[in-house]
């Protein structure tokens, strides 16, 4: 939590979350800078590379994590002078996407609307410029406002909108393709209308059809958001008024934290504990195998309950460690990360220790010990390596399972905090608005494909991260 | 054999007290009684009276471990640690926090949650076994591909999505099924349909995904290539050869799931307003009663480890090659 000051009119505020994003993506470049060097590494990368599927989810996924990263980006505006002269801050804190996103923030409605309407869900009195009072369905404040008639003129707005952004977005998609066909050319050595021809007809290593394809596809999303959601509520609003899809995007970053952070906080312990049973044996074996069928044998479910009742109340207890609400909701999101994590590390622990059990066997590792070379050497140098791939592909396939389980554990209300925009959250309060008339379906149509989309791109993704990783699948 | 079993069975006990340890440390070290307290009579009437009063009638006054002021037994057995968590071992789990009989509450609540699991387990298995052979069947065609995309599209869709889309068009748009509610006896049958049917479905994506896998794996083994090579029909080796083996695996993954059953689902529960198990851990968790969520994590640690048991003992039953060893 701490607080960096750069310039007078902003101060950069970062959370625990953030700071655990910030080292996340640390250790990703690492791994791209290591894994570059090493063939064996970029092998099955370059598998993935080739296709189809999993490039355009993973251009998807791109998209998603953009969003996240902007959002984890956290600073307190400047409000104005103190009497002592020093700067005051915001309470509130804000993030780079949300900056990006003002409008959508800042057209706040009384209550539901519906997506795309330019009146209010609810009728109320309305003083006509004649004195006399009518009861009817008010205009939004900000939804179709810029219009004039909208019954009759929002159809063609909607229409030319549309158009608009189809243009803007065929001609981003145009240069963007040039651009890659140029990039493509110069690394190819190839004349570049060659290599057009071979996108087209995908002789490219790359499936260039698909990639281009998709990121057409997103390209026109982020056009037509752009063109509409300033001056309608694409997906509505909610029943303070806030707008759904500022709510949905929001959302991105929670279910990104809860499916990386999750497995990066258990991940030592799991990657240690599980080599060290399989490769010492004996009482340190028996030790961590107690230790994880004890932690699984309780159910998953009930100690994540368990656990966050008890973060409840020492937040409560000690309310002045978190000087915003946003502090405290991020505290309560990373006890949240640990305790999932705990219940979640006992699998991989097993699977490496399994797999350390096969590896001390093998001939190298027996003439590594042949040799007297020490024990910690043999895990860093010999062991370790070669139970990465199952480290990564444990936790490429359970990113998106921890996304899904979000939305439970915040319906049943042992999940993010209350305060904090989450898909569960989105889905836990707009399930009782199913039973109004007409229904409010907008909040949880927006939160479901968004989802949605994230879950299924992750895991066509982790499918082809599997199939290139696991020994056992590539032949 | 017995020999074997009882075993296990000893393995148990530490695995047992651990877990009593953990929900021991969790409740009452990390947070205190005074804690609980403190949450459950809100924040405007606290005071170091009340909280003393709530402590004592709800048996928080004694010292955690040793109590220093009794001798002899009495010493270990009049502490917190002995009346709350050594009682657990024995079933005992004591009154709620609102001074309702938690014993009995399981016993009356366990018949819904049964009611709901058991045809949901029975009727996905058969399902997701038939799916599965198929995409088996159809190995390496478009009818696969299509059927394992179909099932990472459907993995990808949460299960409220299912129950909240289930409930609005069975209920609300045709009318086919009440929205939600519980009865005991055939009348309640109209009850479970669609709880039942909503669980099963949920489950294909990941069901079927994972039986294809082991079908599969099956399917390229020696054995199989001889039953092909002696002439017999595909469907055949399917069914008589492939079927039997792949059901190992099948059969040892369901059979530690059957005892958990018991606890019943806590989100088809609570959106349906079935009256079982799962729906009073949730209400629980919302009403943050500690001693009845305890009780509940101590139930499903034990119902877990006798699914580890079972899960042993049916393999040595199913597969000679474990029970020679």
């Amino acid at each position: 939590m701490a607080e960096i000051r750069f310039i007078d009119s902003f101060m950069m505020s970062v959370l625990w979350t953030d700071w655990l994003i910030y080292i996340l993506l640390g250790l990703i470049t690492l791994y791209v800078l290591y894994a570059r060097r090493h063939e064996h590494l970029c092998a099955p990368w370059r598998q993935i590379l080739t296709r189809r599927l999993a490039m355009s989810a993973s251009i998807v996924l791109l998209a998603f994590i953009t969003i996240g990263v902007l959002d984890s980006v956290h600073f307190r505006e400047a409000e104005g002078l103190k009497t002592d002269g020093t700067v005051r801050y915001s309470s509130e804190v804000t993030s780079l996407f949300e900056q990006l996103v003002l409008p959508l923030k800042r057209n706040v409605e009384k209550t539901y609307s519906a997506p795309f309407a330019s009146r209010l869900y609810a009728k109320e009195n309305i003083e006509l410029p004649d004195g006399s009072v009518t009861r009817n369905y008010p205009r939004l404040l900000h939804g179709g406002a810029h219009l004039d008639n909208p019954a009759t003129q929002r159809g063609g707005d909607i229409v030319a909108r549309i158009i608009t952004a189809s243009w803007q977005a065929a001609l981003f998609v145009f240069v963007l393709v040039m651009l890659f066909a140029a990039w493509r050319s110069r690394r190819k050595q190839l004349p570049f209308p060659c290599v057009l021809k071979r996108m087209w007809q995908g002789r490219d290593t790359l499936p260039w059809k698909s990639m281009i394809t998709t990121l057409a596809i997103l390209v026109l999303f982020i056009c037509l958001a752009i063109q509409l959601s300033t001056v309608y509520h694409v997906f509505g609003t909610d029943k303070v008024g806030q707008d759904v899809f500022y709510l949905t995007l929001k959302s991105v970053r929670t279910g990104l934290i809860i499916g990386t952070l999750t497995t990066l906080i258990m991940l030592p312990f799991a990657i240690m504990l599980g080599i060290m049973a399989g490769f010492f044996r004996g009482w340190v074996d028996d030790l961590v195998q107690y230790i994880y069928t004890t932690l699984s044998s309780v159910p998953d479910i009930l100690l994540i309950a368990a656990g966050v009742l008890l973060i409840q109340v020492f937040i409560e207890n000690n309310a002045e460690l978190f000087p915003t609400l946003q502090h405290r909701a991020d505290a309560k999101l990373v006890f949240l990360c640990l305790i999932l994590g705990i219940t979640s590390w006992t699998g991989l622990c097993r699977l490496l220790r399994g797999e350390s059990l096969k590896l001390r066997e093998v001939d190298y590792i027996q003439a590594a010990q042949a040799f007297g070379v020490s024990n910690m050497k043999i895990i860093m140098r010999h062991i370790l390596p070669n139970v990465m791939h199952i480290v990564l592909i444990v936790i490429v396939l359970g990113f998106s399972g921890l996304v899904l389980a979000e939305a439970v554990l915040s319906y049943v209300g042992v999940g993010v905090d209350p305060s904090m925009t989450s898909w569960g959250n989105m889905i836990n309060g707009a399930r009782l608005e199913m039973a109004r008339e007409p229904i409010v379906w907008w909040s949880l149509v927006a939160a479901f494909s968004l989802m949605f989309m994230l879950v299924l791109s992750a895991n066509l993704f982790a499918d082809a991260v599997r199939d290139a990783f696991d020994p056992r699948l590539r032949k | 054999m017995l020999a074997y079993i009882t075993r296990r069975i000893f393995y148990a006990i530490p695995i047992l007290i651990g877990v009593n340890l953990i929900t021991f440390a969790l409740f009452f070290v990390v947070n205190t009684p005074d804690n609980i307290a403190r949450l459950q009579l809100g924040v405007k009437n606290v005071t170091p009276e009340a909280i003393q009063k709530w402590k004592a009638n709800h048996g928080y006054d004694k010292p955690l471990l040793i109590n220093s002021e009794k001798s002899g037994l009495a010493s270990v057995t009049e502490t917190i640690f002995y009346t709350k968590s050594v009682r657990l071992f024995v079933f005992d789990f004591g009154v709620s926090d609102e001074g309702r009989d938690i014993s009995h509450d399981i016993t009356t609540r366990m018949w819904p949650s049964l009611a709901i699991a058991i045809p949901s387990l029975i009727v996905g298995l058969l399902v997701n076994i038939t799916l599965s052979m198929l995409l088996a069947f159809f190995r390496g065609t478009y009818i696969d591909l299509i059927g394992v995309m179909t099932g990472v599209v459907l993995l990808s869709i949460s299960i409220m999505f299912y129950i909240i889309l289930g409930q609005f068009v069975m209920s609300k748009l045709w009318h086919l099924v009440p929205i939600s509610g519980y009865s005991e006896g055939v009348a309640g049958i109209k009850f479970l349909i669609m709880p039942v049917l909503i669980g099963v479905f949920a489950g294909i994506g990941g069901g079927t995904r994972w039986y294809r896998t082991i079908f599969l794996e099956e399917i390229n083994k020696d054995y199989v290539r001889t039953a092909r090579a002696k002439g017999l029909s595909e469907l055949r080796v399917l069914f008589r050869h492939t079927l039997h083996n792949a059901m190992i695996p099948i059969l040892t993954g369901v059979v530690i799931v059957i005892p958990t059953l018991f606890l019943g689902s806590l989100l088809t529960e609570s959106f349906f307003g079935i009256p079982g198990l799962g729906s009073y851990t949730i209400d629980a968790i919302h009403a943050q009663d500690f001693s009845i969520v305890r009780a509940m994590v101590f139930l499903g640690s034990v119902l877990y480890i006798i699914g580890l048991i079972l899960t042993d003992i049916s393999y040595t039953l199913v597969d000679p090659r474990i029970r020679l060893n």
